[in-house]
């Protein structure tokens, strides 16, 4: 029966699918996912949105550019088995990516939809839709494996089970090598396990797309804290003929302020990991516990803030307060997350900055004194700049404060591999194109080399480098 | 799998456990530590390696059953297995010639002190060794502590054995007898390498101890293992564990010891109502 072709005119009229998920008052009492992601009849009304373009400006915009108008168009004729497959050609975590990526700035924000009904709010919403699919798949039954080249007997190592890592170790196995993935942890995902919060990222999902690698024969080691248990040198004496290093984030940034060693102050690394990757939100039934807490301040503006205070929320804090010196407008974090946390309670302590802690006779930090900023010139990131306001102090109370300001670089690695050169900041330096490090047979991406990146750059680098490492294992060229 | 290959109690609490862990054994050197998991559910906790065996291809645990971890771990038996076990973790000891190290070793810090005193003795140290416990039975591994050392002293809290009276009185003693000491290193509770640090101080003996704090990951990504050493912040997991005693902030560290005393509670109670034990 053949559909006819609407118009342009008809696709723009369609208006935007909105997904439907759970109320603010009632997901803050559970830690399940937030929205429920599209319905058939949503996905495929969203993806007759799609003009098709010619061009595919959407194609650039993604980092591991993912053929968007054709899965898209598979999607519009209910064949998503084919939509999944064609992401799955570039994009190992297309269930993950479809959540986390921040596609408004990335494959959405040129899309001549949004640009035609001159917002990036009325963008085909690509990633929903790559959720949509991934998800359709995940439920049916046997999915298929991608295809294997017959084994070529080499060996790599890849060194962090995170989103670079993953993407390595599938491209690379799907090439014949032999990979086998190191980590440190005792569960697979890195910051997808540790990191994002169960209700932005289901960890069955994480689960599931670590079981596909293992299935594919990508040997998982996880326990294995590369630097202490071997050095890079003795994995290549082992007969690795390449590494990837994938060890993502490293040391969590404080504000070097007083007080910061109270108990109840919190990086957020360590608030997260202890409610996601040790479940402490289900405590005791698991034995990681977490500073119970009425009133909470989180410290930063990024999507790490953002997912501090809402996990603070479910675990049943009454105030949360985030603090953050510069204005609204300069919050880094993805408009979308800032939405659900005001939209779950949080209150945004804007152009306010810590100075000290001050703690109770027990040592647990009771109170948070602050100053009050005014925006002044830009700086180099071109933001403006925020100043304090003399005499503006003032006191928050509070039972935890979580430090979300960043990670400095974990010299694990760089210290026990005196040959990976880094930079000032201790980041790996590695070749922009192959990822390739100072040290031969040696590969880096993600975090270790990028600093604060999110998980689409990093699965980006993760595929220029498994191409760099496929070369390198074909010709031994460096 | 890490296999439990041996168990024996020292005492209702204080057990040492072997366990089956042939790559650890090879690498782990004095002073290093690892991280294990009882179950599925547990908590990530850090214990410091005892001793080891790289050809037999096993490390040793020594440890007191004082949390819902350390309680469920002391009731596994050989053919068990630990859930996950991750290591060698921290930075060794530095071992070199100093002289006369003086090992003190309190309780369950004595287990460590071994493998230290061993390698120390190695280089041409002379070593001498206190080892105190709160009574006879707390006084563990004496007999391995007198073939790694060139004298061993005893001392109990209750007199039941040995000196009567704390571990800081038999470091005076030694002083007071005009013995030269170039180096201490303490091990055992916080409250413990606390006094030893402050008495060393007085008489400008350098002195590391070996901390133990709250880890999550160990790899650094946390700083959850935060102490204050000489007003600067460090992560006892990879700048530690050993630090220069007269520098550590000993009152804050035993503070964030206890952050979580009524959870740990709370925990070990939900386990009993649940006829865990
Ligand atoms: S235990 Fe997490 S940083 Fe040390």
């Amino acid at each position: 029966m053949e559909k006819k072709e609407l118009t342009n005119k008809e696709r723009l009229a369609i208006p935007p699918q909105k997904m439907p998920e759970q109320g603010p008052k009632e997901r803050i009492g559970n830690v399940n996912e937030v929205p429920y992601g599209f319905t058939e009849e949503m996905a495929v009304a969203e993806a007759e949105r799609c003009l098709q373009c010619k061009n595919a400006p959407c194609i650039k915009g993604c980092p591991v550019e993912v053929n968007i108008p054709v899965f898209i168009k598979f999607i519009a004729e209910r064949k998503f088995r084919e939509a999944v497959a064609v992401i799955k050609e570039t994009n190992v975590l297309p269930a993950v990516c479809g959540r986390v990526c921040p596609q408004e700035e990335q494959c959405q924000k040129p899309c001549t939809v949004g640009k035609s009904l001159k917002s990036v709010d009325k963008a085909v919403q690509i990633g929903k839709l790559e959720r949509f699919v991934a998800d359709w798949e995940m439920n049916q039954a046997g999915s298929e494996s991608p295809s294997i080249k017959p084994s070529t007997g080499k060996k790599i190592a890849v060194i962090g089970c995170g989103p670079a890592g993953i993407t390595v170790a599938a491209d690379c196995r799907r090439a014949g090598h032999e990979v086998t993935i190191f980590e440190a942890l005792h569960k697979p995902g890195g910051v997808l396990a540790y990191g994002i919060p169960e209700f932005r990222l289901p960890k069955k999902i994480v689960g599931r797309e670590v079981d596909n690698l293992v299935s594919m024969g990508v040997e998982l080691r996880t326990n294995m804290v590369i630097g202490k248990i071997y050095t890079i040198e003795e994995l290549m004496a082992e007969g690795y003929e390449a590494v990837f290093v994938g060890t993502g984030a490293g040391l969590p940034m404080f504000l070097n302020i007083p007080g910061e060693n109270l108990n109840g102050v919190y990086s957020a690394n360590e608030y997260l990991t202890r409610a996601n990757l040790m479940q402490a939100y289900s405590f005791p039934n698991t034995d990681t516990p977490i500073a119970r807490a009425s009133n909470v301040a989180v410290f930063g503006g990024g999507n790490v803030a953002m997912d501090s205070a809402r996990t603070a929320l479910r675990l049943g804090a009454k105030n949360v307060y985030l603090v953050y010196r510069r204005s609204h407008e300069e919050m880094p974090a993805r408009k979308e997350e800032i939405h659900h946390a005001e939209e779950e309670g949080v209150q945004m302590n804007l152009l306010q900055n810590p100075v000290r802690f001050i703690g109770d006779d027990k040592g647990w930090v009771k109170a948070v004194e602050c100053l009050r900023m005014e925006l002044g010139e830009p700086d180099d990131s071109g933001r403006r700049r925020p100043v304090p306001i003399k005499g503006s102090e003032f006191t928050i109370d509070v039972d935890v404060c979580i430090v979300a300001i960043g990670n400095a670089s974990n010299p694990l690695i760089p210290h026990t591999t005196p040959d990976i050169q880094t930079n000032k900041w201790g980041n790996i330096i590695a070749d922009p194109e192959t990822l390739k490090t100072t040290k031969k047979g040696v590969f880096a991406g993600g975090d270790i080399v990028l600093g604060a990146a999110t998980v689409i750059l990093a699965m980006g680098q993760g595929r220029k480098a498994a191409q760099a490492i496929n070369e390198y294992l074909a010709t031994g060229a460096w | 799998m890490n296999k439990i290959l041996e168990k024996e109690f020292f005492s209702p609490q204080v057990f040492r456990m072997k366990v089956e862990a042939p790559e650890i054994a090879r690498k782990r050197k004095a002073g290093q530590f690892v991280i294990i998991r009882v179950s599925d559910a547990g908590e990530r906790i850090p214990l410091t390696i005892a001793d080891a065996n790289a050809s037999e291809g096993w490390i040793e645990l020594v440890v007191q059953a004082v949390g819902k971890t350390t309680t469920d771990l002391s009731k596994l038996s050989p053919g068990d297995s630990l859930h996950d076990l991750a290591g060698p973790l921290g930075r060794p000891t530095h071992i070199e010639k100093h002289g006369t190290v003086l090992m003190v070793g309190g309780g369950i810090g004595i287990a460590p002190a071994h493998p230290i005193a061993q390698a120390m003795k190695a280089a041409g140290n002379t070593v001498v060794s206190i080892l105190g416990g709160r009574s006879k039975e707390l006084v563990i591994m004496e007999e391995k502590m007198k073939a790694a050392s060139d004298e061993v002293i005893i001392v109990t809290d209750d007199g039941s054995y040995g000196m009567k009276g704390m571990v800081t009185d038999a470091i005076q003693k030694l002083i007071d007898e005009g013995r030269k000491i170039d180096l201490v290193i303490a091990i055992g509770p916080p409250v413990m390498m606390k006094f030893v640090s402050l008495l060393t101080k007085k008489y400008d003996i350098h002195t590391l101890v070996s901390l133990n704090t709250i880890m999550i990951d160990g790899t650094g990504m946390c700083g959850g293992c935060r102490v204050s050493v000489g007003n600067e912040s460090k992560f006892v997991c990879v700048d530690g564990p050993e630090f220069d005693g007269h520098l550590v902030n000993f009152d804050e560290m035993m503070q964030r010891l206890s952050m979580y005393r009524d959870q740990e509670k709370e925990s070990i109670d939900h386990a009993c109502k649940l006829g865990l034990r």
